[in-house]
């Protein structure tokens, strides 16, 4: 339905990140076969998929997270903003503070709420104590957490629920200004509220950020995206719209798993 | 007899067994102390605490030894702990690849279960021979040498506790791997790298053997690290083993200071533990 408002808008948008001819490995195990792939900017872009496709894999190698295991390895091409980030000068720290990532299970660290913010920050800014306030209070706001935590600044990260955790991750990652914001099944392990705050977030990130997104839940696909990629076995089998992906999928593999005859 | 009543049987005879069993423990447990309490309460007083060792008959206190114990025991951990933590920081952090991380290892379980008089007797053979007298030094290198093994095991044990979804959150945003470590997965595991450290002094305040060739004893005050040292193990050594009532009550009372302290740094560390531990 919304495929034709799409159209005219589709032309205009910049692609952030740019894969071309992706193979990952883990060791001997090829993960990752051939992927080809361009993720557009300020978008929300969805990895659909069964256990075991390699949605996640390929989220790990945009910010080269797989760089952390010895046995692991990427081959190929991937453009962020033209350069290629998979090359040998490519200094890590820096890429990920440009690509910030929130993961499965909440991960707050072992400090309090503030510090958890501004971990991030001090890594990269040395800032007088007001605009490290103010940074801080902004990304609490940003991720929707501010009326819950600004009372609790100096409490432990763990001390909060599950899904103000998820938030307090979100609100740590966007405190670095990253350009592009990797989301690995960020509701997965929280119940339906904090989901439903979870994707209204995603909707409001958006416009700031490059946001991609993995998920198991395809009615979370069709509601936070404006793009999805749908992989099987390691490959890319259909990307596209998300509308399009969903309504009138080009391949039977997609529309066998979106109609839950598969997976 | 059906299968329901076999189990229950079964299910009580089971637990009379281990009941029994840690009534047997325990009945030891309480006896030594029982002992201990009995015999060095008649020499308990201000004056133990006040007045040095006495000659043969006549009376006097521990306060050389105590405190001779307590500063051989203090910079023994001092040494020990930085070393026994950044190694354990090795093997959990750095320890996955090579062949150097498997062989510390292994020294080092050896190193935990070796006797602590072979350790006395190495500390003895090289550095109480070449300086040619005994010292407070030789005593706390022994130590130093019994608290490392004990705080690498345990500061390793407890980094790998830490979830690795924590350290790529934090390598996530860009935190080099030496930030990572000391930042988050360090302060992850602190409450159980501070019991290792408190259970390892514990375990040096009572060793006798690894001081008896390194500080030997000493009748009198001294605080100097270079000339032999009273420490409380090896008064209790000698003093129970005279003839002297003395004395014998002295040894009775060092015991029970020792025993006292170890179990108040156990219930120390169990709470600190319990108390702080973050849970995920």
């Amino acid at each position: 339905m919304n495929a034709a408002v799409l159209q005219p808008t589709e032309q205009t948008v910049n692609q952030k990140i740019r894969v071309k001819g992706l193979d990952f490995y883990y060791g001997a195990f090829h993960a990752l076969k051939d992927i080809n792939l361009e993720i557009p900017e300020r978008k929300v872009t969805a990895f659909i998929g069964p256990s075991g496709c390699g949605k996640s894999t390929l989220l790990r190698t945009f910010n080269r997270m797989y760089a952390l295991y010895p046995s692991q390895e990427a081959h190929g091409e991937i453009l962020l903003d033209g350069e290629n980030i998979l090359a040998p000068s490519q200094d890590l720290n820096r890429l990920r503070a440009k690509v910030g990532m929130v993961f499965q299970k909440p991960t707050p660290f072992p400090m309090s709420i503030y510090d958890n913010i501004a971990f991030g920050v001090r890594l990269y800014e040395t800032l007088p104590a007001r605009e490290m306030e103010e940074r801080v209070e902004w990304a609490l706001r940003k991720a929707a957490l501010w009326d819950e935590a600004k009372d609790k600044l100096r409490q432990s990260g763990t001390s909060l629920s599950g899904g103000q955790q998820q938030r307090l991750c979100i609100a740590r990652a966007i405190a670095v200004r990253p350009e592009v914001l990797l989301l690995d099944e960020p509701a997965s392990a929280l119940d339906p509220i904090s989901t439903g705050r979870i994707e209204e977030l995603v909707h409001e990130l958006k416009s700031d950020y490059t946001i991609v997104i993995v998920t198991h839940n395809m009615q979370q696909a069709a509601r936070v995206s404006d793009y999805t990629a749908y992989m099987y076995l390691g490959n890319l089998v259909e990307f596209g719209v998300t509308d399009e992906i969903f309504i009138k999928p080009k391949m039977k593999e997609t529309e066998d798993y979106i109609t839950g005859r598969f997976g | 007899m059906n299968l329901y009543t076999k189990r229950l049987f079964v299910n009580r005879f089971n637990l009379l067994v281990s009941l029994f069993a840690m009534l047997f423990g325990l009945f030891w447990l309480a006896w030594i102390l029982y002992t201990l309490v009995v015999a060095g309460f008649t020499a308990l007083g201000p004056s133990l605490f006040l007045q040095m060792t006495p000659p043969p008959g006549s009376s006097g206190g521990l306060l050389n030894p105590i405190a001779g114990s307590l500063l051989m025991a203090a910079v023994g951990t001092l040494i020990g702990t930085p070393v026994g933590i950044m190694a354990g920081i090795y093997l959990a952090e750095f320890g996955s690849r090579g062949w150097l991380a498997p062989v510390t290892r292994f020294i080092n379980d050896i190193l935990l279960s070796a006797p602590s008089i072979v350790i006395g007797l190495f500390i003895y053979e090289i550095y109480v021979v070449n300086t040619r007298h005994f010292s407070a030094w030789a005593g706390t290198m022994a130590l130093a040498l019994i608290v490392i093994p004990v705080v690498i095991r345990t500061t390793e044990n407890m980094l790998r506790l830490v979830p690795d979804s924590l350290r790529e959150a934090a390598a996530a945003l860009g935190a080099s791997q030496w930030k990572v470590i000391t930042l988050v997965t360090v302060r992850a595991a602190k409450a159980g790298i501070v019991t290792g450290v408190l259970l390892a002094v514990a375990r040096i305040s009572g060793e006798t053997a690894p001081l008896l060739f390194t500080a030997l004893n000493n009748q009198f005050w001294s605080v100097d690290m270079n000339a032999p040292m009273a420490n409380l193990p090896v008064v209790i050594f000698q003093f129970a083993m005279s003839p002297y009532d003395s004395w014998q009550h002295l040894a009775w009372a060092g015991a029970l200071i020792i025993t006292l302290g170890v179990l108040v740094l156990n219930i120390l560390a169990r709470v600190f533990f319990r108390s702080r531990t973050p849970t995920y």
